[in-house]
């Protein structure tokens, strides 16, 4: 966190000159391991063993808050007796498809809960994870195989639904199938010794860890877990964060002060753009994006977000959805036309960002649209990237500065190699001079969900400008070109609300912006006046919003992103500083905060509580809950919606009101996190013979190798582990910092650290070259020595790290230019969200710089070769293939 | 602390001064992010100064220089040897906690060069102490300034702030100040006419510009975690000593100021720091004295050297009269 978000570390300095014990669990010793109090190295992409072996300790010790764990999550929930967990069926949970790896999640499912919601559509059979059909390089594929592809997106933003919310509980938490008691048999293998044999960590240091998180979380205390998006960047990196998810739970650390999980996102307004996306799975608010077969019509489509009779407040999305509709198409969105949802563009399978690459390839996609975005240099697999683009038409590069993605054409490693010529390349690139942030107006949404506006302090120098102003410049000029279409299918621009007041140099009002964001009354007495909050939504057309959990932001006409009240005039809350979504709220399921009578856990950690008097909950924040709900309150049986949250329900969006520990529904790759291999790694799994994720999405082509792993003959070729991450002198790719001279002079080189360890096993030398190999490429950095990396012992035997930090990459524009560390990588992917893996792979590292010219195609040839490497290699889904007992693949399954 | 430090500003004919200002410096809570040096240069407009990787942890810009007026200073501090059990007090690996406990070592680890390989002293499971100190480095602009006094053209001048600035329009290049400076901060930038303020000597001004102004300099505004605080010298004195304190109550022994002595060799700096280890280790002076110390003796003896010399000669001349 100090080396990647230093300004926001500042908090953490303060914590802990208050007396929070800081501990940093990371590969790497970084800056903040300097100033935490302990720093705990693991090998890169065993967080699942450490994690779970703290599930386990938490719960084989009783450690557990136990009231909060019964009242306030699904620990006493029965499930189905027909899940089978991982120890009975050889490393896969019930329900899984070798053939597609893919897992039908039926058995998965709450005791009591029908087999498969029909309206829903949620769980079919085509519910697909991956393709494996493409195994060319030209990646070929058929309609079908695409649309199991994007199985990953298609719940959206918003989480699994219920078909109703009446589980069958056992409070005593003894029931051998409920949730508490699964999730201890599951854990049970999670031991220290485990934890030393995956992961590299002592018992004694585990131990220490375990018990100061646990002393640390109950009634007096809580504590924080905080993560940035390296937890991300693995196969099973949705795993990671719901490791995280139940300790909290189990500790009562959700909905209080100084609780949660605080996700650090890779750059400003990062947060932002997930709330009103550039991501292809949802629209605005985490509504999901209609799918092509499963929703002809608005009904269809609202079915599919949630049952009218789960729990909470998805069940409103009817108001949110005809709210956007409203934005976006105004008077012509109307009930006749079902809001014009007919003009949504709908998914016919995975158009995320390597999907998109790979058509791009095989010559499926004309032009590529690139903004304040890299991927030459940040994304997995470089050279893929590179070859990609130089199939386009055109590719449009908004940046700063005149990055590699813009410039590849003619100084890309491919033209070095051979393997691209400049005369050849087709694709015609416009590089737009983009205006930086404070050049103009807008808003920064941080990762508490903080709005925080941004005036322009000066304006964009030159052809500089904003992002606002060249869309809404592109969408007026399309519109004035279409303007006498009779086509239907130009309808959708033409009947958009386009209409922003600009200044003299035409920017649009990014105040105005928000002000639709935010919404208004359409119709009715308060007609034109904004939305003070998205209960006040209407699904018949009288509201518009363009994103309904931004709804708020302009309550009472005000620009509420642009408040800045010091914290010295308000309380520690400080609701008047900027702006949270939902509704102001600062701490998200509040109502946790207080125990199941209304009154708080105890009064050092007193947020939310249940004003008997005034019949309503009060405290510092906006509460998280149907506000004159009393703690007592039971819903008759099969009431929907808020109305249908009991009195003890905190968590109002899940469709039980209750805080997962396992998960019935909705993850792709099992109800409860377990340990997997990374797609590449030296080491065996220690915990059953399915060595990676079995629904990992892996792409055995040609042009995207892999590694063999543990103890596959040829594994040996590429001996030792390499992460990459950021620095605190330069931004991602390098797009804002590589061409600053300040910035350059401070880290001017690409390099590798390496320990003394291995730097004496491969004759590395501090300051000298050395290159580094995988199956993909090979690339050469400068060598750092240092004790900061530290070598781990594994299942008895030595385990080195290679740390490479990613912000580099060739070409001929930058200050400081180098090879790029996302070269190293293949493409392959978490199945529920479609991340590479890019924290964690396997490589050979040696003395030297690296071949030049296509005698470095050779080189990485070479390696494959010793290593017997095809475009099956390492990309088996369940191992080892075909050696499973019977009938294991579909036990679990109804035998209906 | 109990003595507080002399306004220099006083002694130099400032009538009626404002309280003099300076940094303290907490190296304790420096999480090494540099925001102090890109700030200092951005402000001052100081050129960036090469690119070049040195291969000394996190640090590229080396040292102090006459482009370089902020310096973070990365000191990797490998276990000490021989320093005892596997574990420290709490049994972890962590800098913090290592910190607070007592070691006894057999050697005295002065961070200086060493011509191993870093670490290539201690084998893995020796590495229990291993800690990453971080320290922000600047003029310490002291209460007996040298560079001050062997100024011949009157271009560094004392500031009714009590600090010591360059007046770049008026140093003529001579260099006197270079070698006279205890802690090899000051410098004549080098390059050609196209690099600013090329040949003048160059080093922090404390932001004079700014602090006339009531801001804070560069550097502290931009720091996140107040590491490098700006104020009056003597509030800063009360802070740093009751940090000291506070570090003290915690078991972190080592903590100690640096620069906050007024009865040491350059009578106390407007720049104090608090280390966590022994100055040598950060590259600063144990021991630092004004290099112009000594010039009124120097010149009392060269005077009655000389003086000897007249009194021999004419006693010579005298002896050969009386022949």
């Amino acid at each position: 966190m100090a080396e990647c978000h230093p300004v926001g570390f500042q908090w953490v300095m303060e914590a802990k000159a208050r007396g929070a014990k800081v501990i940093h669990v990371d590969p790497r010793y970084t800056r903040t391991s300097a100033l935490a109090d302990m720093h705990v190295p693991l090998r890169a992409g065993s967080d699942i063993a450490f994690l779970g072996a703290i599930i386990n300790y938490i719960l084989s010790n009783d450690s557990y808050f136990r009231e909060y764990v019964v009242a306030y999550t699904n620990a006493a929930t029965i499930i189905s007796e027909d899940f089978v967990d991982v120890d009975e069926l050889d490393g896969v949970f019930s329900g899984y498809d070798p053939e597609t790896g893919v897992y039908d999640m039926q058995s998965w499912g709450y005791e009591g809960m029908p087999e498969v919601s029909a309206s829903s559509g949620e769980f079919p059979e085509s519910h697909a994870g991956s393709d494996n059909s493409a195994t060319q390089g030209d990646g070929d594929q058929d309609e079908k195989s695409q649309g199991e592809t994007g199985a990953g997106h298609e719940m959206g933003g918003h989480g699994a639904n219920l078909d109703h919310a009446q589980v069958h509980r056992d409070e005593t938490l003894q029931h051998p199938r409920c949730v508490l008691q699964i999730l201890k048999r599951h854990f049970a293998r999670y031991t220290p010794e485990m934890v030393q044999e995956t992961s590299g960590v002592s018992p004694e240091q585990f131990e220490q860890v375990c018990r100061a998180v646990v002393e640390n979380s109950g009634r007096e205390r809580t504590t924080a877990w905080v993560y940035s998006v390296g937890w991300t960047h693995h196969t099973v990196g949705v795993q990671y964060i719901r490791c995280a998810a139940i300790i909290q739970l189990l500790l009562g650390n959700m909905g209080r002060p100084g609780g949660g999980i605080l996700a650090l996102r890779g750059h400003a307004s990062i947060q932002g753009s997930t709330d009103i996306p550039t991501l292809f799975n949802i629209l605005p608010g985490y509504l999901p994006m209609p799918k092509v077969d499963a929703h002809a019509s608005l009904k269809d489509y609202l079915e599919t977000i949630s049952s009218p009779e789960q729990k909470g407040f998805w069940t409103e999305a009817d108001t949110y959805t005809v709210s956007l509709l409203k934005a976006y198409w105004g008077e012509a969105a109307t009930a006749e036309n079902d809001y014009c949802f007919d003009y949504i563009p709908r998914l016919s399978g995975d158009h995320g960002t390597y999907q998109t690459v790979m058509d791009m390839l095989a010559d499926k996609i004309e032009g590529y649209l690139l903004l304040g975005q890299n991927p030459a240099v940040g994304s997995a697999h470089g050279k893929m990237q590179r070859l990609a683009m130089a199939k386009l038409k055109y590719l449009v590069v908004r940046d700063l500065n005149m990055i590699e993605s813009a410039t590849f054409w003619k100084d890309s490693p491919e033209i070095a190699t051979g393997e691209l010529a400049t005369k050849d390349i087709a694709t015609e690139v416009f590089f737009f001079p983009a205006a930086a942030h404070v050049e103009k107006d807008g808003t920064f949404t941080q990762t508490q969900r903080l709005l925080q506006w941004h005036h322009k302090a000066v304006a964009p120098p030159g052809d500089c400008r904003s992002e606002l102003q060249f869309f809404f410049e592109v969408g007026r000029r399309m519109r004035e070109k279409l303007a006498d279409s009779k086509l239907s299918r130009d309808r959708p621009l033409l009947d958009l609300t386009w209409n922003y007041p600009t200044d003299e140099k035409g920017e649009p009002s990014a105040d105005a912006v928000l002000r639709e964001i935010n919404g208004v009354h359409l119709s009715g007495e308060k007609a034109g006046q904004p939305l003070n909050s998205y209960t006040e939504m209407k699904a018949d057309g009288s509201t518009s919003g363009g994103c309904w959990i931004y709804t708020g932001v302009y309550a009472d006409g005000v620009n509420q992103a642009m408040r800045r009240k010091p914290r010295t005039e308000q309380g520690p809350v400080a609701p008047e500083w900027g702006w949270a979504w939902p509704a102001n709220r600062r701490i998200l399921y509040n109502r946790a905060s207080a125990d199941p009578a209304g009154k708080p856990w105890s009064e050092r950690k007193a947020y939310i509580r249940w004003d008997a008097d005034a019949g309503r909950w009060t405290g510092p924040d906006e509460v998280d809950f149907p506000v004159t709900t009393p703690p007592g309150y039971r819903p008759p049986p099969g009431t929907g919606g808020p109305k249908g949250l009991a009195g003890d329900d905190p968590f109002v969006m899940q469709g039980d009101g209750k805080g997962w520990l396992y998960a019935p529904t909705g993850l792709l790759d099992g109800p409860m996190p377990e340990h997997y291999e990374p797609h590449e790694s030296p080491v065996s799994n220690p915990f059953h013979r399915q060595q990676a994720s079995p629904t990992r999405q892996v792409f055995p082509r040609t042009d995207n190798l892999s590694a063999p792993s543990g103890a596959e003959p040829g594994a040996g070729v590429y001996p030792y582990v390499f992460t990459t991450y950021r620095l605190t002198e330069h931004h991602t790719a390098g797009g804002m910092s590589r061409w600053v001279p300040y910035l350059s002079e401070l880290q001017p080189e690409f390099f590798c650290e390496v320990s003394p360890e291995l730097a004496a096993e491969r004759s590395l030398v501090n300051l000298g070259w050395a290159t580094i190999v995988t199956p993909r490429t090979a690339i050469e950095a400068r060598v750092l020595v240092t004790d900061r990396v530290v070598p781990l012992t594994v299942g008895g035997t030595t385990i080195h790290q290679i740390g490479l930090p990613y912000h580099w990459g060739v070409g001929g524009d930058a200050l400081t230019s180098g090879d790029s560390a996302n070269d190293l990588f293949g493409v392959t992917l978490d199945a529920n969200v479609h991340i590479q893996e890019t924290k964690v792979a396997s490589c050979d590292i040696r003395p030297g710089r690296r071949p030049t010219g296509p005698a470095l195609l050779d080189f990485v040839d070479n390696y494959r070769k010793r290593a017997d490497i095809t475009t099956e290699t390492g990309n088996e889904r369940r191992t080892p293939a075909g050696d499973q007992p019977e009938g294991a693949a579909v036990a679990g399954k109804k035998n209906s | 602390m109990t003595t507080s430090l002399p306004n220099p500003a006083v002694r130099t004919g400032w009538t009626d001064p404002p309280p003099r200002k300076g940094f303290f410096t907490d190296t304790s809570i420096c999480i090494g992010c540099k925001a102090c040096e890109v700030a200092c240069k951005e402000w001052n407009h100081v050129p960036e100064d090469g690119l070049n990787l040195l291969g000394s942890s996190y640090d590229n810009t080396g040292s102090l220089g006459a482009s370089t007026w902020r310096h973070v200073a990365f000191i990797e501090q490998p276990a000490f040897p021989g320093s005892g059990p596997a574990t420290n007090a709490s049994g972890t690996t962590g800098p913090a906690t290592s910190v607070s406990a007592p070691r006894t070592r057999t050697s005295v680890d002065l961070g200086l060069p060493s011509f191993e390989l870093p670490g290539a002293a201690a084998s893995a499971g020796d590495r229990t102490e291993f800690r990453w100190l971080m320290s922000s480095d600047v003029c310490k602009h002291c209460t007996n300034a040298a560079c001050l006094d062997v100024c011949p053209t009157g271009a560094l001048f004392r500031t009714e702030f009590g600090t010591v600035v360059v007046q770049e329009d008026i140093c003529n290049g001579c260099g006197y100040c270079v070698p006279a400076c205890p802690y090899g901060v000051i410098e004549r930038r080098e390059g050609d006419r196209s690099v600013h303020n090329s040949g003048v000597a160059q080093k922090c001004t404390l932001c004079y510009d700014r602090i006339g102004e009531g801001q804070t300099p560069a550097c502290a505004q931009a720091c996140p975690t107040q590491s490098i605080q700006f104020g009056d010298v003597d509030e800063l004195r009360e802070r740093a000593a009751a940090r000291v304190a506070a570090l003290h109550a915690d078991g972190v022994e080592q903590a100690r100021l640096y620069g906050a002595d007024p009865n040491d060799g350059v009578g106390g700096t407007g720049a104090m720091f608090l280390l966590l280890d022994e100055p040598e280790v950060y590259g600063l002076p144990p021991d630092p004295v004004v290099t112009t110390r000594d010039l009124p003796t120097m010149w009392r003896r060269a005077a009655l050297a000389a003086a000897t010399v007249l009194a021999g000669a004419a006693v010579s001349f005298l002896g050969r009269g009386s022949r």
